[in-house]
């Protein structure tokens, strides 16, 4: 059983070690610092954190401006409110200015669980995708966070940061390097590529070693930089397999699976299965009964990878 | 104390010469905002001569003081002040809204020498100067944040959430500057969302509030000083103005918020700004 943690206490940890380092850090909240661990930053360095308040649009520009005047911003909120409201705000004063600030989402995906639709982004890496300059990271643990938050730190340009609230396994290994667009191959395979995202590393794992079982032979790449996207790792995968399956804990439309069918159908075409959720609100659930519902789970890879194969599914 | 006559007489040049630049730059361009423009031409011009601290030579001088277009439209102003002040050559003004300049429509804080932020999406100018305020409080420096923004902009939620937050952090090192030129892009602020009582709204927020007239170069510039000697919280200047201040056919309409003279009227306007 793979030891658990929590994607943001990985966050807050890589916060802190940086904070010690770097006095031109600062972290900002919308009123979420306890639930974003950000308290931890405040706790140590509490003139270098800054409480917004409610308001995340106000949060974004105010990151910008400190930017503008030479820190290196977090700004911190729950990602749905973060980055619907606020979009503009990243837009303008981030984006287009040019400005080096770090939006961090949390409470990323189903780890929203209970709170239901509302708090449930399921949306934020498809708008976030769409912004010029934008960098989307979107790491696979607390291990893989802590290696994420450092390479932004150190990346001069606004980055987008997916931060999961609730444990979940370990899956990633602390000497395994981390570059920013650059995809990690967990298994080398030749029948199909299945590409994941974020915390469906672990099902994704999981998969590999059932369809292995079964006599097929996958490849598996994680994606931990959703743009700029590693096309050369996913047309070399593509082109050897012909297959490919996309898995991410958010919408289908404009995600992990959205990019990489832009990368396949222009450089390398495949046959294509996108995992994700499909063009729907989420519900309250826990964490694990999200997952069942929407089916982000390595029986569902298995089985698509059947389908795309065109093997019968026999039960 | 009151300017100079050798001052007075320089204002005097000056805005005639900025107001000159916006007419002939929006209609090179065929578009273009000269009402708002001709609104600010006071304010922005005794606030970078007389108060900005910055470097044309050197713009990205990390002490400098920061000024944020909020009222991103404004840009025949803003750029007409920038080279005057001598962050490009006035020559360029004529490049006004061309695809091959850079003199965008909307202000771009990454190629503009003296542009601060890229703005154009009212509401977002206030927060920004938020930040440079709290960052300069962080690391002990004087340096100060003004923020222009207009008067049908305050219809923008986010300037409330950013007035909220100067006045809680105690920005002394920030000031906003309200153009209170009555007038929207459709019509009069007061029939399409009003902004009545706005030195109240200002001082229930938090903030001290300066009253004047915003092209009373005397008015504006002590107004500035009464802001920098504001300690404890942020300065709103209120500052009433005229919509197409100086060009008798734009005065006080909302017909030439976004439109820009022709050639004939070009002529006319020039002839008054003489």
């Amino acid at each position: 059983m793979a030891n658990l943690e929590a994607p943001r206490k990985g966050f807050a940890d890589a916060l802190i070690r940086l904070g010690e380092k770097h006095d031109n850090l600062v972290v900002l909240d919308a009123d979420c610092a306890k639930s974003n661990m950000t308290n931890l930053y405040k706790n140590r360095f509490p003139d270098r954190f800054f409480n917004i308040g409610i308001s995340e649009c106000d949060l974004v520009g105010t990151a910008a401006g400190m930017a503008v005047a030479g820190k290196v911003p977090f700004a911190n909120a729950y990602a749905n409110f973060l980055t619907g409201r606020a979009f503009d705000q990243m837009r303008i004063s981030v984006c287009y200015s040019n400005n080096n600030v770090k939006i961090v989402g949390h409470n990323a995906g189903t780890s929203a669980a209970q709170e239901g639709a509302t708090h449930l982004p399921l949306e934020d890496i498809s708008l976030m995708r769409s912004l010029p300059r934008m960098t989307v990271i979107v790491p696979a643990d607390a291990v893989e966070m802590e290696k994420a938050v450092e390479a932004a730190y150190y990346h001069d340009g606004p980055i987008y940061l997916r931060v999961g609230k609730l444990p979940v396994p370990i899956v990633t290994k602390k000497e395994e390097p981390f570059k920013i667009g650059k995809a990690i191959k967990y298994r080398e395979g030749s029948d199909i590529t299945i590409i994941s995202t974020g915390i469906m590393l672990d099902e994704a794992l999981k998969a590999v070693g059932e369809l292995e079982k079964q006599g097929i032979s996958a490849e598996l790449l994680h994606i931990h930089t959703i743009k700029p996207i590693d096309k050369e790792a996913i047309i070399a995968s593509a082109a050897k397999t012909k297959h490919v399956i996309t898995v991410e804990e958010h919408s289908i439309i404009g995600g992990l699976g959205s990019a990489v069918a832009e990368v396949l159908s222009e450089d390398q075409p495949a046959k294509l299965r996108r995992i994700g959720t499909n063009d729907r609100f989420g519900v309250s659930g826990k964490m694990d009964e999200l997952l069942d519902l929407f089916e982000l789970r390595a029986h569902r890879i298995v089985s698509t990878t059947n389908e795309l194969l065109g093997h019968r599914v026999t039960n | 104390m009151v300017f100079s006559k050798e001052k007075s007489k320089f204002y005097d040049n000056l805005t005639k010469t900025i107001r000159r630049h916006i007419v002939k730059m929006t209609n090179h361009a065929g578009s273009g905002h000269p009402g708002g423009s001709l609104s600010a031409t006071e304010l922005m011009s005794v606030l970078f001569f007389e108060h900005m601290n910055v470097d044309p030579k050197n713009p990205d001088w990390q002490e400098r003081d920061c000024f944020f277009l909020s009222k991103g439209h404004c840009t025949p102003v803003f750029y007409s002040v920038l080279a005057e002040k001598g962050f490009f050559p006035v020559e360029e003004l004529m490049t006004f809204r061309d695809v091959d300049g850079r003199l965008h429509g909307h202000p771009c804080g990454e190629h503009i020498p003296g542009v601060d932020i890229s703005s154009g999406s009212l509401g977002q100018g206030l927060s920004v100067a938020n930040g440079v305020g709290l960052t300069a409080k962080l690391d002990g420096s004087n340096r100060r944040a003004y923020c222009m923004i207009g008067d049908g902009e305050l219809q923008e939620g986010q300037v409330w959430e950013a007035a909220m937050t100067s006045a809680h952090y105690n920005l002394d090192n920030v000031c906003a500057i309200i153009d209170w030129n009555k007038i929207q892009l459709d019509d009069f602020v007061e029939n399409v969302k009003g902004v009545k009582n706005l030195g109240d709204k200002f001082r229930a927020f938090g903030w001290h509030v300066v009253e004047i007239d915003g092209h009373d170069i005397n008015a504006v510039n002590e107004a500035y000083k009464e802001a920098k000697r504001t300690k404890g919280r942020p300065t709103a200047i209120l500052a009433h103005t005229v919509k197409g201040k100086g060009v008798s056919f734009m005065e006080d309409t909302h017909d030439w918020h976004g439109l820009a003279p022709n050639d004939e009227q070009l002529e006319i306007a020039l002839k008054e700004l003489a």
